[in-house]
């Protein structure tokens, strides 16, 4: 038995575009188009698969976008190079450069000729401008290229014209379209002449994706220039007229909300500070600088009333989630082998916490923010202020990472309102404090599993996953399935996670009768898929089972696996990573390597990590950190379909086995008396330099498969490799992630003043 | 309102703003010098990493009132300048910026000024300890990448090293 790989596996090359009217050459495609699109009898729509050709999320996703009528655009410019806005959201994870790869491919231009920037909230893109379950590249792939062929052909006509040769005799080359004497012109000039007055449909037939010299090949960053230079603009970057630095005073207790601000007047006075107002989520403070914002912050007096979870801990979460667990399937007879798993809350905060500028006053709103879902901002800060939808800008801007946290848009709406309460552009960043304790986590969850087996035979498996509510209420990138989710008690937000849950959580193995299901409870934390969703932990409970069972048969974990695997990319990728890995080779006691797979996002991969657990690593002191079993080695394979960019996919595997790591081993959130004790990065334990990997080689394999999602899709593997090893190590299974939950690492800061001030030692730290 | 004067890549500036105000916001807020960058604001996270004089520095910990006239703070944007004309690179940056676009370590791209600052200052500090970069000063550096751009981090310090 295989899994299905979907319904994108039909190499069509032929597609229909447009060319818009206007001064310069402004080539359209619909971004329905995914692989099977419009036929070249014009303007059909894509049929959509049965449910049951629906692999994963990433079909969903693409699904959700096809049957609607939404245009993407290449413009030809006159110097030459071409632009194209991305409907999408750049956090980190490369789609920026390739998309500019695919359309340099197209058009035959160097990839630095082709300027990529993000579009703004475009309502008429409904489902189709949400960034989200690493689809943008499976979703773009066809739409992206046929624009940019379009565009091309449109230069070749022109240039048939100026070179008074058929188009069909004409080459291009970086730039020029070139004559069978030699004689050439470059896009530049020919771009007005290639411009159309009425829209035009054209017929287009793509590159034969085996002629490729760009897309496949490793390509650096388009932006790591400004990002080295430290010209990058994120949203804190911004330089906004008069939009002054903001903060927001919170309450003691998660989601606690004002009753009263004491002492106004006088924090007002304090230097530099503008203005002082009150709104839902707190007091909100603006000031000539964030320095001044965090003393004004402190210094004031305020009221509370608590918020929904006040006096609670996270044994109490678990108590509820226990609770609502449900009872796990029978299994087929036979001898048994379960596991209770635990899994903590954990943040998804990013470098570039939480933050937007706005400037809502006389009846229109302008919003800068890095949203991945800019539609649904839009529709909510209408109505947050008041502000009729036409009248709101939403620019979408870069953002210093995601992992789940920018699908949702609160900065953009407290930003909105903040600036609407006090009638002044405003800048708004969250204070680290507020994005570690109030920003949205993962949430705690348990998974449960019974397998049973008989011989060399697993006869059933079943698996039983209990977790605090995981907000989808961002919806599909519209506003309209947003607000379905948004329907009371989790009511509306229930089919989503259900839906999204049994389209992630594969189990890759043909283990008999095989089950999953998910409960979700408790809707008052503030949570959010976070990088890979539900996989991570549905993932490590399963290979830490299947790691037993091998046990129990007496058989070695790598051959345990190959003989269940039903997934041929996937027994490829793993006898790839054993053999990279050495697996099975002499390691001193204490040391073990552990095993993960995961099959998502279109693609595949194994991970097998090496993790050192000896009394004399795991006690190592490093000042103000937790060290602990250290991973020494790490291997990561992943078949991702056809790798745009492998350098920028080898990329999204460190950051993925990193992430696996913290999951595990190192990185929780700790609910006591009402609010989360982690402040900083000094309390929450992200792996840092002393922790990651000395050695991490990562393969990406050569695939002819349609391109696939690669920005969360080597976490499940990675989290669940380090368990196993850690397993093996010290003969353990563990219970619970991370591992160290039950140590408080640090000292807590305090809830009162929200927010900790700012060191004045620095000089005495130089080095 | 107090006057503070001191010296950013290489100009002298100055501002008038209460002396307990930290650097990183004058820099900042009132300067429009972005490069370095806010990421927890009590010196942990060292995204804010800049040089004073030549060593690393964060910014977000230093009162502004405790910098003299003559004191020279280097950001990001003044790394290049720092290294003599003929040692600096194809893109005429400092080697140590070559040797990051050479591996491609960026992603999000938001720690990267610190993370650049402080490889820099730390092939400085050994050097003046008369030695090279070790595993256990890569293990050492504090500096947080969300991103986990790790590796590559430490495979471009040793790049850069051997540029510088
Ligand atoms: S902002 Fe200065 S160290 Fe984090
Ligand atoms: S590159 Fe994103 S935080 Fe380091």
């Amino acid at each position: 038995m295989t899994t299905t790989d979907g319904p994108h596996t039909v190499n069509r090359r032929k597609f229909i575009g447009y060319l818009l009217g206007g001064a310069t050459v402004v080539a359209a495609a619909d971004l329905g188009l995914f692989g099977r699109g419009a036929t070249a009898d014009a303007g059909e729509l894509p049929t959509l698969p049965q449910p049951a050709e629906i692999a994963d999320l990433s079909d969903l996703l693409t699904l959700a976008a096809a049957p609607t009528s939404q245009l993407i655009t290449v413009t030809i410019n006159d110097d030459g190079t071409a632009s194209f806005e991305l409907p999408r959201t750049e956090v980190g994870q490369g789609i920026t450069t390739a998309a500019a790869m695919l359309i340099a491919e197209e058009l035959d231009l160097p990839v630095d000729k082709v300027h990529v920037t993000l579009a703004p909230a475009r309502p008429e893109l409904l489902f189709n401008q949400i960034t989200g379950g690493s689809n943008t590249i499976h979703a773009m792939y066809t739409p992206i290229r046929v624009a940019a062929a379009v565009a091309k052909g449109a230069l070749l006509q022109a240039a048939a014209t100026v070179l008074g040769d058929s188009a069909n005799k004409l080459t291009s080359h970086l730039g020029h379209i070139v004559a069978p004497d030699g004689r050439r012109v470059d896009y530049g000039r020919l771009s007005a002449l290639a411009a159309k007055e009425e829209p035009e449909a054209v017929e287009v037939q793509l590159k034969d994706e085996g002629s490729h010299g760009v897309v496949g090949t490793p390509v650096n960053r388009i932006d790591a220039l400004d990002a080295v230079t430290g010209t990058k603009r994120f949203a804190t970057d911004l330089d906004v007229a008069d939009a002054l630095p903001t903060m927001v005073c919170r309450a003691p207790t998660l989601n606690g909300t004002p009753n009263a601000v004491n002492n106004a007047d006088e924090v007002r006075n304090m230097p530099g500070v503008t203005h002082v107002a009150t709104i839902p989520t707190g007091v909100a403070v603006r000031a000539a600088t964030f320095g001044q914002c965090i003393d004004a912050v402190r210094a004031l007096d305020v009221s509370w009333k608590d918020g929904p979870v006040a006096g609670m801990s996270d044994e109490d979460a678990l108590a509820g989630v226990r609770a609502a667990e449900a009872p796990v399937p029978e299994l087929p007879a036979g001898e048994t082998v379960s596991g209770d798993f635990t899994f903590w809350f954990r943040s998804n905060s990013a470098m570039d916490t939480n933050s937007a500028v706005a400037d809502v006053r006389d009846g229109r709103a302008e919003i800068w923010a890095s949203l991945k879902n800019p539609n649904v901002a839009q529709g909510r800060i209408a109505e947050a202020v008041g502000v009729p939808l036409n009248n709101v800008t939403v620019h979408v801007v870069q953002g210093g990472g995601s992992f789940g946290r920018r699908l949702f848009d609160e900065p953009a709406i407290e930003a909105a309102r903040i600036s609407h309460t006090m009638g002044v552009p405003v800048k708004l960043m969250w204070h680290r404090a507020d994005d570690a304790r109030v920003g949205r986590t993962h949430p705690l969850a348990t998974s449960r599993i019974r397998a049973s087996y008989s011989g060399d035979t697993v006869l059933g498996f079943q698996q039983a996953h209990t977790s605090v509510e995981t907000d989808f209420r961002h919806g599909l990138g519209d506003i309209i399935t947003a607000k379905a989710a948004d329907l009371p008690a989790g009511l509306g937000n229930l089919p989503f996670a259900q839906v999204i849950f049994h389209l992630t959580t594969i189990l890759p193995y043909d283990f008999g009768a095989v089950g999953q299901s998910l409960v979700e409870t408790d809707t008052r934390f503030n949570t959010s898929s976070m990088r890979n969703i539900y996989s991570p932990d549905v993932r490590t409970a399963n290979e830490l089972i299947v790691d037993r069972l091998a046990q129990r048969m007496g058989t070695d974990p790598l051959e345990f696996r190959l003989s269940h695997l039903r997934n041929g990319r996937l027994r490829t990728a793993l006898e790839t990573a054993a053999e990279k890995a050495e697996w099975g080779k002499d390691l001193p006691e204490g040391v073990a390597q552990g095993i993960g797979v995961h099959v998502e996002y279109k693609g595949v991969t194994a991970c097998i990590m090496e993790i050192d657990c000896r009394p004399e690593t795991v006690n190592r002191k490093v000042r103000n950190a937790v060290t602990g079993p250290r991973v020494t080695k790490a291997t990561m394979v992943i078949d991702c379909g056809r790798a745009i960019n492998p350098r920028g996919v080898e990329a999204q595997m460190q950051g993925c086995v990193n992430d696996g790591i913290a999951m595990t081993l190192t990185s929780s959130l700790h609910l006591r008396d009402g609010h989360f004790q982690e402040a900083s990065w000094d309390n929450y334990f992200y792996t840092r330099q002393w922790n990651t990997p000395p050695e991490l080689d990562v393969v990406v394999l050569e695939s002819t498969e349609p391109p696939g999602g690669v920005g969360e899709a080597g976490v499940a593997a990675s989290a669940a490799a380090a368990a196993c090893a850690y397993a093996r190590a010290t003969g353990t299974m563990p219970t619970e992630f991370p591992i160290n939950h039950q140590t408080l690492s640090f000292e807590p800061k305090p809830y009162t003043p929200p927010v900790p001030q700012s060191p004045t030692d620095g000089l005495e730290h130089t080095y | 309102m107090p006057e503070q004067t001191f010296v950013v890549n290489g100009e002298r500036v100055t501002v008038d703003v209460e002396d307990n105000v930290r650097v990183l916001w004058v820099l900042r807020d009132l300067l429009g010098v972005t490069g370095p960058k806010y990421g927890c604001g009590i010196n942990v996270c060292k995204a804010c990493t800049s040089h004073i004089n030549g060593k690393a520095f964060n910014p977000c910990a230093v009162p502004v009132g405790d910098l003299s006239a003559d004191d020279e703070v280097t950001t990001i944007e003044g790394l290049p300048a720092q290294a003599a004309e003929e040692a600096r690179g194809d893109h005429g940056l400092h080697p140590m910026q070559e040797a990051w676009l050479e591996r491609d370590v960026v992603q999000c791209g938001y720690c990267q000024p610190g993370q650049i600052m402080a490889a820099v200052a730390l092939v400085r500090k050994v050097r003046d300890e008369g030695r090279t970069i070790t595993d256990a000063d890569l293990d050492g550096i504090r500096n947080i990448c969300r991103c986990g751009t790790y590796t590559r981090i430490r495979e471009a310090i040793r790049d850069g090293e051997t540029r510088m």
